[in-house]
């Protein structure tokens, strides 16, 4: 592993601001990943360190293939992590909002393009990104369809959607949607959580993106022994006392991934069905994200905050997989509390 | 519907609630505008005064306030409707906050809006609905908190025939035709443009607090628009000759090379000559300057930087530059 400045700013009285990326291997520029951008973004630092764990042990026990680099940027704003805010500290702007960046404009068009610079160099890109809308999502693939041609890669990362996102004016500032227009084929990663640390999505996330390097070839899957002999019960057995003894999960990395997965469900994001409340008050769910539901099921019930009263009753319109939950304890009026995507 | 008020000259004005929508915990939010309607016309033409869409500009308050007081003093000149709307986005303002609180979102990031979509969806719908239709709209904001701006109107490129003409009734100082750029496309001004509902966005003074020379100077261009529309018969002013600015290179940009605390010794609305020191950045701790911000070019200083601290980066002056025929007018 090596450690690189890709973007580096002076303070006044803060300690300068950096942007450092962790490369593996050597060679053709071939995958670039993207953790946290916003300050609030603690699951997706969470999990560009546990990937970046991985890759070194995977560069420790020789299985990078050899002639391709994988960039892996954790934190592209640190300034803003380390005082719990979103956005940048100054101006309140997003450094999501500024691709492909401009170095002679302001500082976080600056910042945008110091990470661009470097990030437009490979030929895939993996955001693990965030949505405005506080809440709990189904783990997932999402791709602009601004280019789709690459679409169906998105299936070796083995999750379960693929969202096919219709790009809005506001998408055009963002990391995805240039990398897009530069030619680095980019996805977005999403599992349940932002601003809490969910370690079972996160690392759920993590293997798919080893999944999707084994699938590309950049890393070697370990060699599996004959499923139900003594020497796999044994290998198995060791690896996850190691694991357990170094505080990891299991080999599924080393693994690089599933063997076999089902075909993901790709879905136009204009397909997904909204349930908005008709009432504002505390928000009250009645079933998770990712669970499965029929019509007509009891999704979430809206209370009255002073006498706890039902306001209303929030039902499925149709069968099908939660997909979005609000994560907050109060809802605003006329807002998509929970999405669907329809069976 | 409310009731409306006649003012005694024989015109109206009434406090008509465009959307509401239910907070979670006793209350309800209303966004509001006042109609001023006067005059005998069949067909009433209309103008739309919009503030407040970024809760931190307060500028347009005192226009809105300072117009519905002239136009309600002498509603007998009024031939038409001002509908004025001067809280776009009214739980900013109450809370000092840019965008939409609890939302983290800037509304003028979400036009067109949906009917069906979130709150904040919804109300920009509503507001482009009730917008629809009008003769011109102005649409009103400051700069942030960090920058002052002299009285400017800003177009995009593609209404400049349409908007320019109109731009130069508002008695501003400064007309820049800018780029246009996708990201825009969710504005409100671009919007209602392109719903063939001219818009004009003005740009004036600083964010947070209100510069009463730049408000009145804009209320007199309110009222010669007004005449220009065909619904103010009564005295105006003669709107001053803006300097317009649309071509690539004529405004020049000055960021600060480093991150510090910039004194500026140069004044708004200066004509510098290339050279000339705008103000300084300097390290407070040691006692250094850490770098003069010198003018790039000879022009107009239309915007200088207010808020002390800066990130290398951060903007500290666009200068319009000086043109051979501008020259002559540039008196401001």
């Amino acid at each position: 592993m090596r450690t690189e400045l890709i973007y580096e700013s002076r303070s006044l009285y803060r300690d300068s601001f950096r942007i450092q990326g962790y490369a593996f291997g050597t060679g053709r520029k071939a995958v670039c990943v993207v953790g946290s951008m916003r300050g609030n973004e603690y699951q997706q630092l969470y999990m560009a360190s546990q990937l970046i764990r991985e890759l070194k042990r995977t560069e420790g026990e020789d299985r990078l293939t050899p002639g391709c680099e994988i960039l892996v940027v954790p934190s592209a704003n640190p300034s803003s992590m380390n005082i719990a805010k979103r956005f940048w500290p100054i101006d309140n702007t997003d450094i999501n909002r500024m691709f492909p960046g401009y170095m002679e404009g302001e500082t976080t068009q600056r910042i945008a393009g110091g990470i661009f610079a470097r990030a437009q160099q490979y030929e895939y890109g993996i955001q693990f990104a965030s949505s405005y809308m506080t809440g709990l999502y189904a783990p997932h693939i999402s791709i602009m369809k601004t280019s789709l041609e690459y679409a169906e890669l998105a299936a070796h990362f083995g999750m379960p959607y693929v969202i096919l996102r219709n790009t809005r004016p506001y998408d055009t500032t963002t990391l995805n949607y240039n990398w897009q227009i530069w030619d680095t084929k980019a996805f977005s990663l999403y599992t349940a959580q932002t601003e809490r640390i969910d370690r079972e999505s996160a690392l759920r996330g993590v293997q798919a993106v080893f999944a999707f390097l084994a699938s590309l070839g950049l890393v070697k899957r370990v060699e599996k022994l004959p499923c139900g002999s003594a020497d796999a019960a044994q290998a198995e057995a060791d690896s996850r006392t190691a694991s357990q003894e170094n505080g990891d999960t299991d080999c599924v990395f080393a693994a690089g991934g599933p063997d076999s997965v089902l075909p993901p469900r790709i879905i136009d994001d204009s397909h997904i069905l909204s349930v908005r409340t008709p009432a504002a008050g505390l928000f009250e769910p009645a079933v998770s994200a990712g669970q499965a539901v029929r019509r007509g099921m009891l999704l979430a019930r809206v209370l009255n905050p002073v006498d706890g009263g039902t306001l209303a009753h929030l039902y499925a319109p149709a069968d099908g997989i939660v997909f979005f939950l609000c994560g907050g304890p109060m809802i605003y009026e006329h807002t998509a509390v929970i999405k669907l995507i329809p069976q | 519907m409310p009731a409306g008020a006649l003012d005694g000259n024989g015109g109206v004005c009434m406090v008509r609630t465009i959307a509401t929508a239910s907070l979670p915990v006793l209350e309800t939010l209303k966004i509001q505008k006042n109609r001023l309607e006067s005059g005998n016309a069949q067909v009433k033409r209309r103008l739309g005064i919009v503030t407040g869409i970024h809760g931190d500009e307060l500028e347009g308050q005192y226009v809105c306030f300072e117009l519905a007081r002239r136009i309600s003093e002498h509603s007998e000149c009024l031939n038409g409707i001002v509908d004025i709307y001067p809280a776009m986005n009214p739980l900013g303002i109450d809370s000092i906050t840019r965008g939409i609180p609890a939302f983290d979102l800037d509304m003028n990031r979400v036009f067109p809006g949906n009917e069906d979509g979130s709150m904040t969806e919804y109300f920009a719908a509503k507001m482009i609905d009730d917008l629809y239709g009008c003769d011109m709209v102005v649409d009103i904001h400051a700069s942030n908190i960090f920058l002052t701006e002299i009285p400017q109107v800003r177009i995009n490129e593609l209404h400049r025939d349409c908007l320019v003409p109109w731009a130069k009734e508002l008695n501003i100082d400064l007309i820049w035709v800018h780029g246009s750029s996708t990201v825009l496309e969710s504005t409100l001004a671009y919007s209602l443009n392109s719903r063939k509902t001219p818009t004009l966005v003005v740009e004036m003074g600083v964010g947070m607090r209100i510069t009463k020379a730049y408000c009145l100077q804009l209320v007199d261009g309110l009222f010669c628009l007004m005449k220009k529309l065909g619904i103010w018969s009564g005295p105006t002013t003669e709107p001053r000759t803006p300097l317009i600015a649309d071509e690539g290179d004529d405004v020049s940009f000055l960021n600060a090379p480093v991150a510090g605390v910039f004194i500026s010794t140069a004044h708004h609305g200066d004509l510098l000559k290339r050279g000339e020191e705008i103000g300084m950045i300097v390290d407070p701790l040691q006692g250094i300057v850490l770098a003069r911000m010198n003018a790039p070019v000879d022009g107009l200083l239309f915007t200088i930087r207010e808020y002390p601290v800066v990130d290398e980066g951060s903007l500290i002056a666009r200068i319009l530059r000086s043109r051979p025929e501008q020259e002559e007018v540039q008196d401001v």
